[in-house]
């Protein structure tokens, strides 16, 4: 994902003067093209947030696009106060990247776990939040994120994801759903790098003889409202699954969004992070998943069962 | 007019704006007075009819705190009418309590939150440089506010990125939120830290308009770094140098003596 976001942006940047790149001495082996091609317009602020987040404001504020570079959690919650009174009050045309969404930092530990940002960044005003789950969306996300004027944060995973689109998303308006399967018994919405757990969810469940859709929804923020809605209304069952604790993250978005919608019909389940996250856990990405029940086998059960219950 | 009419004139706006609304913060306007009146009335180069003039100075008003002093100034200068200040912090006025840029033509950046404004003028900064633009940056901030790690981040990163045309100035009065900067977190040895950083730093008295307008309009290779010594509530004797200032606004009587004592009739 790291790579397809970058290889985007430095096409971005060939075309538009006005696009630099700051980064929190983060970025081996994955930021040197850009570094190489715009020297000018490349700056390491070293290992200090909250003023590479004022600075990329200032110069935004001055007609640049900037796009800011660190690990998820250093980029967000260490300098979130720069991001929301220096970014979203003054609608900064700032894209704040994070890389290392969720568990993709597996045995680093937890200071490296990023299971709060997006619950932090969907509730700041003027906030873009962009969720791709594979690298044929990050390449997506760094296309619209350069179209639009204001701030964005892209929450990316690591190196090595596989590319789970066939086409580009050429087309896809910022704020859209993107189906990837059809069915009628569910609905799964995953965000973010849970996306290829969740078509495999969807392909056990198949195999036990139930029809389940399932949705990306690579733009959190603003959130396509009227698709899940519709969803909703259409099948009994919506599940959301994301590598994020529950609390103010995506499911609970989806939530919102079914509880204000006078058809909707389905029950909701979500698959996300609990606080035994914190409990001193050691593992790889898949390891943690499997414990805090996020691996595919977990998500189709838990499909499994509420759709049982309700027959 | 004189830079000492300029800060004469703001700071009786100022006193009668935070008696109208009965709002904090006095001392801490009246501190920056001077400077505000001097890089308003001699230094900056700006067009009060077009805010948004390409080629403009830069100000960022970090300690947002002393919003009334900076809108006085605006107002003072046309940005917009001075009928403005009557309304300051009331219900639907655009002028909040802390600096915001929303609906007041001049303002560059909000702020209020202590730390932020010499990051935003170290980006604008690079951006004059980049664009090969000769328009300078301007950042008031206060003592109390180098407490925040994020000053010392932009301390470290303008040096190093040889950001020459950026300006910085410190209101050190001496007296922060709940004491004296000497007895809450020290700060001295204060230009020293400054000038380890790689800043050209310069302390004046923060209420002589000579020395001020001499230091603002000087050029360095490095950026600069003015500790203008002043006095917390600044021109009204019996607001100087007492903390109470940061948070009482003047009654009615007290607004007519201390607009006594600054002679606007």
């Amino acid at each position: 994902m790291r790579t397809a976001f970058i290889d985007a942006l430095i096409k971005a940047a060939h075309a538009d003067d006005k696009i630099w790149l700051l980064t929190g001495d983060l970025g081996y082996s994955v930021l040197e093209p850009f570094r190489a091609a715009f020297p000018d317009r490349y700056i390491n602020a070293g290992v200090a947030e909250q003023n590479m987040i004022g600075v990329a404001a200032g110069l935004a504020l001055s007609g640049a696009q900037v796009f800011v570079y660190s690990i998820c959690n250093f980029v967000t919650l260490r300098c979130l106060e720069q991001i929301r009174n220096d970014l979203c009050y003054h609608k900064a045309n700032v894209k704040v990247v994070g890389v290392g969404s969720g568990l993709s930092y597996g045995v680093h530990g937890y200071t490296h776990h990023a299971v709060e940002d997006i619950a932090v960044t969907r509730a700041l005003p003027n906030m873009t939040v962009l969720c791709p789950g594979d690298p044929v969306e990050a390449r997506w996300a760094a296309e619209v994120a350069t179209c639009h004027n204001g701030p964005a944060y892209i929450r990316i995973g690591k190196a090595g994801e596989p590319a789970l689109h066939a086409q580009p998303l050429d087309g896809v308006a910022l704020g859209k759903a993107v189906r990837l399967r059809e069915g009628d018994d569910a609905t799964l919405f995953a965000v973010g790098n849970m996306l290829e757990s969740t078509l495999k969810a969807a392909a056990l469940l198949e195999a036990q003889g139930f029809g389940v859709g399932v949705v990306s929804m690579p733009c959190v923020k603003p959130l396509d409202e009227a698709f899940v809605a519709a969803e909703a209304a259409r099948v009994p069952l919506v599940a959301t699954v994301e590598e994020h604790v529950q609390c103010g993250g995506f499911g609970e978005a989806i939530a919102g969004v079914m509880a204000r919608s006078s058809g909707a019909r389905a029950r909701l389940l979500s698959f996300a992070v609990g606080d035994a996250i914190v409990s001193g856990l050691v593992g790889d990405q898949n390891h943690l998943r499997n414990l805090l029940g996020l691996s595919p086998q977990h998500i189709a059960d838990g499909v499994t069962q509420a759709l049982g219950a309700k027959r | 007019m004189t830079s000492e009419t300029f800060a004469r004139s703001i700071r009786s706006s100022a006193l009668e704006m935070v008696h109208r609304t009965k709002s904090s913060h006095i001392g801490s306007c009246l501190s920056a007075a001077d400077i505000v009146a001097v890089l308003y009335n001699d230094v900056m180069r700006l067009d009060p009819l077009n805010p948004k003039w390409e080629q403009r100075d830069r100000f960022i008003i970090s300690k947002g705190h002393a919003a009334a002093i900076i809108y006085a100034a605006l107002a003072e200068r046309g940005f917009f009418s001075k009928d403005w200040l009557k309304e300051y912090s009331f219900n639907g006025s655009p002028l909040a309590g802390h600096v915001t840029h929303c609906k007041v033509p001049g303002i560059e950046a909000s702020s209020g939150s202590l730390g932020h404004g010499l990051s935003l003028g170290c980006g604008m900064a690079l951006a004059a440089r980049q664009a090969k633009a000769d328009w300078r940056v301007y950042v008031l901030l206060s003592d109390g506010e180098c407490d925040e790690g994020s000053v010392w981040e932009a301390a470290l990163f303008a040096p190093f990125h040889n950001i020459t045309n950026l300006t910085a100035v410190i209101d050190y009065n001496k007296l922060q939120g709940f004491g004296r900067t000497a007895e809450v977190l020290d700060l001295e040895p204060f230009g020293d830290k400054w000038r380890a950083f790689g800043w050209d730093v310069v302390e004046v008295d923060g209420h002589d308009h000579a020395a001020l307008k001499l230091e603002l309009n000087k050029r360095s290779s490095k950026p600069r770094l003015i500790i203008a010594h002043t006095v917390k509530g600044k021109g009204v004797s019996f607001m100087e140098d007492d903390l109470a200032w940061h948070y009482k606004s003047p009654n009615a009587e007290q607004l007519a003596s201390a607009l006594a004592e600054l002679k606007v009739p």
